[in-house]
């Protein structure tokens, strides 16, 4: 394991934010921690950095006990928490040096930084000029940096666009398949860990509430089929008529559980050769929400 | 060692362009040259004046606006300066995460800041000197060249720089623990105010409180036993309250330390 917890905890004052968390991180794994905001995602990973004093429980990165090898780890480590901290009255390239210098790492590394996340041709300018993808950008930049084993990441795809966002994905992919990289990254958005994730930890209120690979997560998050209508109660009634289970229903739309592609293309037909005008039907998971019921239940 | 050096090059690779690195340059230039042109208009009224009476004016008036007002505002303002990087940015978090000990990146951050002020302390002196030299030389008829004050300039403004260092340290702390300017520039304010209080009140134990040592500091240069104005004077630098000031950079700096050591990066 890369990263291994046992009984983690840490409170603010009386409140207590994460409780006995223990975290399994293989190696070569895209570990996504998911959870709502204000789950305890962030302070989690302040504790992995050594950033905060933990309350209870251990933390061991590369099987080394974290407090008593807090330098020999963190110089294996790169991270980006929550909004990249950049000097904004330095350049682009500036904070990269700044940070080259600190880590002891060759100049060069730098230009390949700058390239990697597409900078180049803004490395002169002003990081606080820079828009908030830009910035986070940057920051992966500067976590890449002392090219390190394990990549710790809070939610990097905050503020990036749709093809900053794939960018991202494919870098991290490309990290642990090209370069056995582990990879922990934080978000709140389900679909998006899915796209990219080996691995899986679920948090909310502080609990680890579901832990494993990518593939036991599909067997709980089961995708649905969405159905709009033109008379949802009709359509209803028709598709449990034929041994279709509708799983929710109200005026505007329908939902069904998803088996395969053919399934989703039958009820179409169904529907359509019934008089039943079909205004859309799509494949949905299930939001995060509906996702801790289905883990509450399932547990 | 090398954790602090290479935190210590930053300091200087991120302070390089801000007005806390460059205000420790330009106050000193600033300073001395407008006091150089005062001298210059008038010139003729300075004449008179021996060699060594030009030189101590000439040096007090810097000496003076330093020591009882702007020393004390200028160490409050430049560990604010040494901090605000940091909390500005939010590179905390970044600074303790790197795989370096706290113990470097805090000291090298310190030792950055006392390197600031020693700097600003030794550009007064060097350029108090050039200005003094740069006068005999453009008027002939200011005797700056038949008088030597150098090493006498360099010794006062050292005891002004090792009477700031306990204000320097426990505003470091201030600074480094809140983010905004107005606590620790308000805290500092304050105490500066009850300095100058006193101090201007002779009170017997003012060379106990740091923000006082500044002043006192000028008060307590000559040597004793020399009474009145003699041809040769010797600068007394450590004094009582420069050993109060030491101590109290030294306890605080070590206090900071274990401070930072247990604080949790919000």
């Amino acid at each position: 394991m890369v990263i291994r917890t046992e009984g983690l905890s840490f409170s603010f004052g009386s409140q207590q934010v994460v409780k006995a968390l223990s975290l399994q991180v293989p190696e070569g794994s895209i570990y996504g921690f998911l959870g709502p905001n204000g789950a305890g995602k962030t302070t989690t990973i302040k504790m992995l950095l050594n950033l905060l004093q933990t309350d209870e429980g251990s933390i061991f990165v590369f099987e080394k006990e974290l407090q008593t090898n807090r330098v020999a780890i963190l110089s294996q480590i790169g991270s980006l928490i929550e909004q990249p901290a950049i000097y904004a009255h330095m350049s682009g390239r500036e904070n990269l040096v700044n940070r080259a210098m600190l880590l002891g790492v060759k100049d060069e590394r730098v230009d390949e930084m700058l390239a990697l996340v597409k900078l180049s041709n803004a490395a002169g300018k002003k990081a606080g000029q820079y828009s908030l993808g830009m910035k986070q950008r940057l920051g992966i930049a500067l976590a890449l940096l002392s090219d390190p084993k394990l990549l710790i990441l809070d939610e990097p795809t905050n503020g990036l666009d749709p093809n900053g966002i794939i960018e991202i994905r494919e870098l991290l992919v490309r990290l642990t398949r090209d370069h056995n990289k582990t990879v922990f990254i934080s978000s709140h958005l389900l679909a998006e860990i899915e796209r990219m994730a080996t691995h899986v930890g679920i948090i909310n209120n502080g609990e680890l509430l579901f832990q494993g690979s990518v593939k036991d997560l599909e067997a709980i998050s089961q995708p649905q089929v969405y159905i709009e209508t033109d008379n949802t109660v009709d359509a209803a009634n028709l598709l449990k008529r034929n041994n279709y289970e509708v799983v929710d229903i109200n005026h505007e739309n329908l939902i069904v559980p998803f088996t395969s592609k053919k399934q989703m293309g039958e009820l179409n037909a169904l529907l359509n050769q019934n008089g039943i005008t079909v205004f859309a039907i799509n494949k949905q998971h299930k939001d995060l929400e509906n996702l801790f019921l289905a883990i509450t239940k399932s547990n | 060692m090398k954790g602090f050096i290479l935190s210590f090059r930053s300091e200087f690779y991120k302070s390089r362009k801000t007005l806390g690195f460059w205000s420790s340059i330009l106050l000193p230039l600033l300073i001395c040259f407008f006091i150089a042109v005062g001298f210059y208009l008038k010139s003729e009224r300075l004449a008179a004046l021996s060699g060594m009476a030009l030189w101590m004016q000439f040096a007090g008036l810097a000496l003076g606006v330093m020591g009882s007002l702007l020393l004390p505002m200028f160490a409050i303002f430049l560990a604010y300066s040494v901090n605000s990087i940091e909390h500005k940015a939010d590179t905390w978090k970044t600074l303790f995460s790197l795989p370096m000990s706290r113990w470097a990146i805090y000291s090298a951050k310190y030792f950055y800041a006392v390197f600031l002020l020693f700097t600003c302390m030794g550009l007064f002196a060097l350029f108090t000197v050039i200005f003094g030299n740069l006068l005999s030389l453009l008027k002939p008829e200011l005797k700056f060249d038949t008088y030597h004050l150098e090493i006498e300039i360099g010794e006062i403004y050292f005891k002004l720089f090792l009477s700031a260092l306990g204000i320097l340290s426990i505003q470091f702390l201030l600074s480094l623990l809140w983010s905004d300017f107005l606590k620790p520039m308000g805290i500092g304010f304050v105490c500066f105010i009850l300095g100058v209080i006193s101090v201007s009140t002779n009170w017997e134990y003012s060379y106990a409180f740091p923000y006082a040592h500044p002043m006192i500091a000028l008060k307590s240069m000559m040597k004793p036993g020399k009474g009145g104005p003699a041809k040769e004077f010797a600068i007394d630098i450590f004094t009582k309250d420069v050993f109060v000031s030491l101590g109290v950079a030294a306890v605080v700096f070590v206090l900071g330390y274990f401070i930072v050591r247990k604080k949790s990066v919000k």
